[in-house]
């Protein structure tokens, strides 16, 4: 954690000499690859950011920033139980398409404190504001925030503790500097997932940052993976043997006769 | 201490799932069924999705039913020969099982069709046991004399034509009625997600005369046969075997299932079919209180797979 800090500080100071153009947004992961090993049980990423005003940036001002993590995309149905002959069973559904698998807002203080409605919609910063798409028919489109399939979608997530909203998350460690724990559940979805970082000034949007975090298995994890997916047979037929070899040996071990 | 599943994407505690194949294990190598119809929901309620839970229960219960037949081949009490006709029609079953559960998947009703199954299913044939081995428990405590098979007391379906005799069992019936059988568990199987143990084993017992302990035995072959087929198929098909899931499993499961066996084998034969008659109309209430009871959260989110 130490080390990306001074890299970080070496940048911004290489920044600092340079000419004040626009301002830039410097973002450094504590961790930009994770790694999921056998004793995975979720991780927390840190994300360092350095703001470097250019000539574009107000003086005197109080800088707000949004963090959103997104992690890889899926299509996912939100059912409705309903009660038929007695049963509580799946009734009515609502696909979402596109939705991120992981999403989490951070920021350092409620988004509605930050900036106007529709500079926050427009941007998608915040919980609310992120688009969930919808399969309507034929059409997509996002729903009315109030929609019970949106909102039941959104709370099972949080429940999963894949979805989550904090609002005092990012910390400013000096006026210019910034830090932010992403947490990331046991449960965390493999792939490539898009940290987007909003800066704002005085209530306008003012630069926006972006950087990446992978989340794979390797090893063990990465072997048994790779060998269902592209030798499927070959993977059947093994963990049938070996089921057939585990029921051998505990039948030897265990004989009495 | 957690294990990460790499199929089943997400950490348990390697303790809880070992304790898991332990239990399930004694019960499948007490009763010869399974188990799958108790260790499927308990995975599903630990987090694992349920393509993956059935699945990775397939590779458990191949290797406790091969620990089991080990155990009753040595003691002679398989009937090989009922096995493989049972196999015949069992085949068969599962292929138009597979049929059936893409239909029905395709008109989104299948959980329905699946809760429905169990309730029937699972609440008939619980209270058929429990019933019938109470009266042999009240006959045996009145100190009756237990009732002696008469050649002539057969039913009809089993003097049908293509006579087998299968010396295992002692018993000479057409094999129409067996074939039959096999298809019916080999379906239910593919569309439930359970071994069929739990049915076969009165089904045999009850309906073709089996001795109880070469039911049990006999079920336990044509389990680890169908579970074999399984975990290939579901390995090719859906990529959906977890091989980390399933050692842990049947590491448990072996150890449980040897003293499962034992404890059966010390036990009275009416106490026996007594407790697993028990057990299933246990789960059968269980499934229906789940089902008819008003659930915690009106919606569930599942991932789209037909998206993917």
């Amino acid at each position: 954690m130490i080390a990306p800090l001074a890299r970080l500080l070496v940048l911004a100071l290489l920044l600092a000499a340079g000419p004040a153009g626009a301002t830039e947004l410097v973002l450094s992961l504590s961790k930009p690859r994770v790694t999921i090993t056998s004793s995975f049980t979720g991780d927390s990423i840190v994300l360092f950011g350095v703001i470097e005003p250019g000539a574009d940036a107000p003086t005197d001002v109080t800088y707000d920033v949004v963090i959103s993590a997104r992690g890889p995309n899926e299509s996912f149905v939100t059912w409705r139980k309903e009660r038929r002959f007695g049963l509580w069973t799946n009734g009515d559904s609502r696909t979402f398409v596109a939705a991120p698998s992981y999403l989490a807002v951070l920021s350092n203080r409620p988004p509605a404190q930050i900036a106007a409605p529709d500079i926050l919609r427009q941007e998608q910063a915040g919980f609310a504001q992120n688009r969930l798409l919808q399969r309507l028919g034929t059409d997509y489109a996002d729903v009315v925030p109030g929609d019970p399939f949106r909102q039941a979608f959104l709370r099972v997530k949080q429940t999963q503790g894949l979805y989550l909203e904090r609002t005092d998350a990012v910390e400013f460690l000096a006026p210019r500097v910034f830090r932010a724990a992403i947490p990331l559940p046991g449960i965390a979805p493999v792939g490539r997932y898009d940290v987007v970082v909003k800066l704002f000034a005085n209530g306008d949007m003012l630069k926006r940052g972006a950087t990446t975090l992978d989340v794979a298995k390797v090893d063990f994890e990465q072997a048994v993976a790779t060998a269902a997916q592209d030798h499927a047979w070959l993977y059947g037929i093994v963990t049938a043997l070996g089921a057939l070899m585990v029921g051998f040996i505990g039948n030897l071990v265990f004989r009495r006769d | 201490m957690t294990i990460y599943l790499p199929i089943a994407e997400l950490p348990v505690n390697i303790f809880t799932l070992l304790a898991l194949g332990i239990a399930v294990g004694f019960i499948s190598g007490m009763f010869g069924v399974g188990g799958g119809f108790l260790m499927t929901p308990l995975l599903i309620f630990l987090g694992v999705s349920p393509a993956v839970a059935v699945a990775s229960v397939s590779t458990h219960m191949a290797a406790s039913s091969f620990s089991g037949t080990l155990n009753y081949l040595r003691r002679k009490l398989v009937d090989v020969q009922l096995g493989l006709v049972l196999l015949s029609g069992g085949l068969t079953g599962t292929l138009a099982g597979v049929v059936v559960f893409m239909v029905l998947r395709r008109y989104g009703q299948l959980d329905l069709v699946i809760a429905v199954s169990y309730i029937t299913l699972l609440g008939a044939i619980g209270s058929l046991m429990v019933i019938e081995s109470l009266r042999a428990l009240i006959r045996n405590w009145r100190g009756q004399a237990v009732q002696v098979r008469r050649p002539g007391a057969h039913p009809w379906f089993l003097r049908m034509p293509f006579k087998m005799r299968f010396r295992q069992s002692r018993i000479y019936v057409s094999i129409i009625p067996v074939v039959t059988i096999g298809f019916a568990i080999g379906f239910l199987g593919a569309l439930m997600g359970i071994g069929g143990g739990f049915i076969l084993v009165p089904a045999l017992i009850y309906l073709l005369r089996v001795p109880t302990l070469t039911s049990v035995a006999t079920s336990l072959l044509l389990t680890l046969v169908t579970m074999v087929a399984a975990i290939v198929m579901h390995a090719v098909l859906n990529q959906t075997v977890d091989a980390v899931l399933g050692l842990v499993l049947m590491i448990g499961g072996t150890i449980g299932a040897q003293f499962g066996a034992r404890a059966g084998q010390s036990m009275k034969a009416e106490n026996l079919r007594l407790l697993l008659g028990l057990l299933v109309l246990a789960v059968g209430i269980r499934v229906a209180v789940d089902q008819i009871a008003r659930p915690a959260d009106l919606y569930a989110v599942t991932i789209n797979e037909g998206a993917r």
